[in-house]
C-alpha cells in the first residue's frame, strides 16, 4: 500500500470507484481508493438498480439527467457489461397531495428537457404494465427513458478502468481516522498503515459520519435500514420500475428475470441496524400481491437491507468543507445515489481538480445546512 | 477439474469462470457471489458454496478454514409470495 497519495477517496461503492475513475481520465492517477470491505459491500451494492430522472427538485433532476446520458455510453467507456437497461419508471399517484405534487414534477422536469408523460390507470395497463392491479390509482407519470442497471458490476467496471489508469483500490482496509493540521486535511490513518494525502474525499455512506466527525466535521446525515427483497427469475412480462411513495413501493424485473423490489418504513428508528425482518417480508409480500396478483405464485428467494444516509432535504451532499481545507464529501445521498452517480462523480473530480464544475454543484455544498432554507425533495422512496 | 465443470448449477456458473474471476482479482466468496451470481439462485449457495470456497483456497494458497462462506440470508427456503402476503405478522 502506498504511503503518499496526491488523494486519498475512502469509500469502494459506485461513488468512490467512479470518482476515482474521472480523477485519473483527467490525469490524475495518485489516487488510492480505501474500502472497509469488498467492493460495492455497503449501500450500492444492496440497492434496488433504478436509475430514476423523475424528481422534484431541480438540482436532482439535472443530475439524473445527466447521469443518464453518462451511463448509455458507459459499457463502452468502460469496457464491460453493466446490465445498462432503459425500460422506464412509472410512478403511481394514490392521493391528492400524490396528483397536486405530480403536476409540479412533470412542469419542472419538462422544463428541464425530460420526455415525461402522464397516464390514465386505463392508459398503465393498455400501454405500459398489463398485469398491474390499478385499483385506487388516480394517475401515473411515466418516462420511457428512465433506466436501471446492475450496480455490482457498474462498480466494478469503474474500479477495474480506475485501476487501468494508475488507480490503487485497497480492500479490507477501514479507515480509522481522518489526518488534520491547523485546519487542513493531511492524510488517513488505515488498519494498514497511514498515506499521506493533502486531498480526501469522503464517500462512505452512512459510515461518513463517523469518520467526518474524527475531523471535527459534523455531517446532517441519518442513517436508515431499507429493506428489499428478491423473487426467483421468470420470463420478462413487464419493463419498467413502479414505484409509488403513497402506496410505499418499488420494484422491478432485472435483466435476470428476478423481480427485486422494497419499501422505505416509516416507522423505521435511525441507527445502523442492517438486519432483515419477518415484517418486512410479510408486508411487501402484501403490496406485491395486491399490485400484481400474478406475482402470489413466486417465490421469494432472498431479502437484505441497507442503510440510507439521509440528509434534511434528501440531497447529497457534495463539496469541500469549510472548516478542513482538503476534505471532500460525496455522501448523504439519500437512497438514490447509485442512480446519480456517474454525473456526481464528474462534478466531485473537477471540483477536486480545482476546476469549476460544469453543473452548479454550490446549492448542494455543506454549508447549505448553516441557517439557509433548504428545498426538499419530496419523490424519495 | 475442466473448465467447463457446473459449479453453480442454479445459475449456470462453471470452474472456468470462477478460476477466472479470481485471478481476475476476487479473493472472496462474497465478491464471486456478486459478480458471477453463483449462490443466488433457488438453494442460494446450499451446493456451490463449499466448493467454491475449495477453489479459492487451491487458487489462492489459502487453507479451507481461512476462507469465509457467504452471509446465509432469509428466507432460508424459498417462499411464494402469496403465502407471505396471508401471514398475519403482529410486531
Amino acid at each position: 500500500m502506498k504511503t503518499r497519495a496526491e488523494c486519498v477517496v475512502i469509500g469502494g461503492g459506485v461513488i468512490g470507484t467512479a470518482i476515482a475513475y474521472y480523477l485519473a481520465r483527467a490525469g490524475l492517477t495518485d489516487c488510492v481508493v480505501l474500502e472497509s470491505s469488498y467492493l460495492a459491500s455497503g449501500a450500492t451494492g444492496r440497492c434496488g438498480g433504478g436509475i430514476r430522472q423523475q424528481w422534484s427538485t431541480e438540482a436532482n433532476t439535472k443530475l439524473a439527467i445527466e447521469s443518464v446520458k453518462a451511463f448509455r455510453g458507459l459499457e463502452e467507456e468502460l469496457e464491460r457489461d453493466i446490465e445498462f437497461l432503459q425500460g422506464g419508471y412509472l410512478v403511481l399517484a394514490y392521493t391528492d397531495d400524490d396528483v397536486e405534487q405530480f403536476e409540479k414534477n412533470v412542469t419542472l422536469q419538462r422544463g428541464l428537457g425530460l420526455d415525461v408523460e402522464t397516464l390514465s390507470p386505463s392508459e398503465i395497463t393498455s400501454r405500459v404494465v398489463p398485469h398491474l392491479n390499478t385499483d385506487g390509482v388516480r394517475m401515473a407519470t411515466y418516462c420511457a427513458d428512465d433506466a436501471s442497471a446492475n450496480p455490482f458490476l457498474t462498480t466494478q467496471a469503474y474500479a477495474d478502468a480506475a485501476r487501468r489508469l494508475g488507480v490503487e483500490i485497497e480492500l479490507f482496509t477501514p479507515v480509522r481516522r481522518i489526518l488534520t493540521e491547523g485546519g487542513r486535511v493531511t492524510g488517513v490513518e488505515t488498519s494498514r498503515g497511514t498515506i499521506s494525502a493533502p486531498i480526501v474525499v469522503n464517500a462512505a455512506g452512512s459510515h461518513s459520519i463517523p469518520l467526518a466527525r474524527t475531523a471535527g466535521v459534523e455531517l446532517p446525515i441519518a442513517p436508515y435500514r431499507r429493506e428489499i427483497l428478491v423473487t426467483e427469475p421468470l420470463e420478462r412480462f413487464f419493463h419498467p420500475m413502479i414505484i409509488s411513495f403513497s402506496f410505499g413501493i418499488y420494484f422491478r424485473q432485472v435483466k435476470h428475470g428476478a423481480v427485486i423490489g422494497g419499501f422505505g418504513d416509516p416507522d423505521e428508528p435511525p441507527g445502523f441496524n442492517e438486519t432483515s425482518s419477518l415484517g418486512f417480508l410479510t408486508t411487501m409480500s402484501r403490496k406485491l400481491a395486491h399490485l400484481m396478483p400474478r406475482l402470489r405464485s413466486v417465490k421469494i428467494v432472498r431479502q437484505w437491507a441497507g442503510l440510507y444516509d439521509i440528509t434534511p432535504d434528501a440531497q447529497p451532499i457534495l463539496g469541500e468543507v469549510d472548516e478542513v481545507g482538503g476534505f471532500f464529501q460525496a455522501n448523504g445521498f439519500s437512497g438514490h445515489g447509485f442512480m446519480i452517480a456517474p454525473k456526481v462523480a464528474m462534478l466531485v473530480a473537477q471540483d477536486v481538480r480545482g476546476e469549476t464544475p460544469d453543473l452548479d454543484i454550490e446549492r448542494l455544498h455543506p454549508r447549505r445546512f448553516a441557517g439557509g432554507k433548504i428545498t426538499q425533495d419530496r419523490s424519495v422512496v | 477439474m475442466r473448465d467447463d465443470v457446473v459449479i453453480c448449477r442454479c445459475e449456470d456458473v462453471t470452474y472456468g469462470d470462477i478460476v477466472r474471476a479470481i485471478s481476475g482479482g476476487l479473493s472472496t466468496t462474497e465478491e464471486i457471489k456478486r459478480i458471477l451470481r453463483c449462490g443466488m439462485g433457488p438453494c442460494q449457495g446450499r451446493t456451490c458454496s463449499r466448493l467454491i470456497a475449495r477453489i479459492i483456497a487451491s487458487e489462492t494458497g489459502a487453507t479451507i478454514d481461512d476462507v469465509e462462506f457467504p452471509v446465509v440470508r432469509p428466507p432460508t427456503m424459498p417462499v411464494e409470495i402469496g403465502v407471505m402476503a396471508d401471514e398475519h405478522h403482529e410486531d
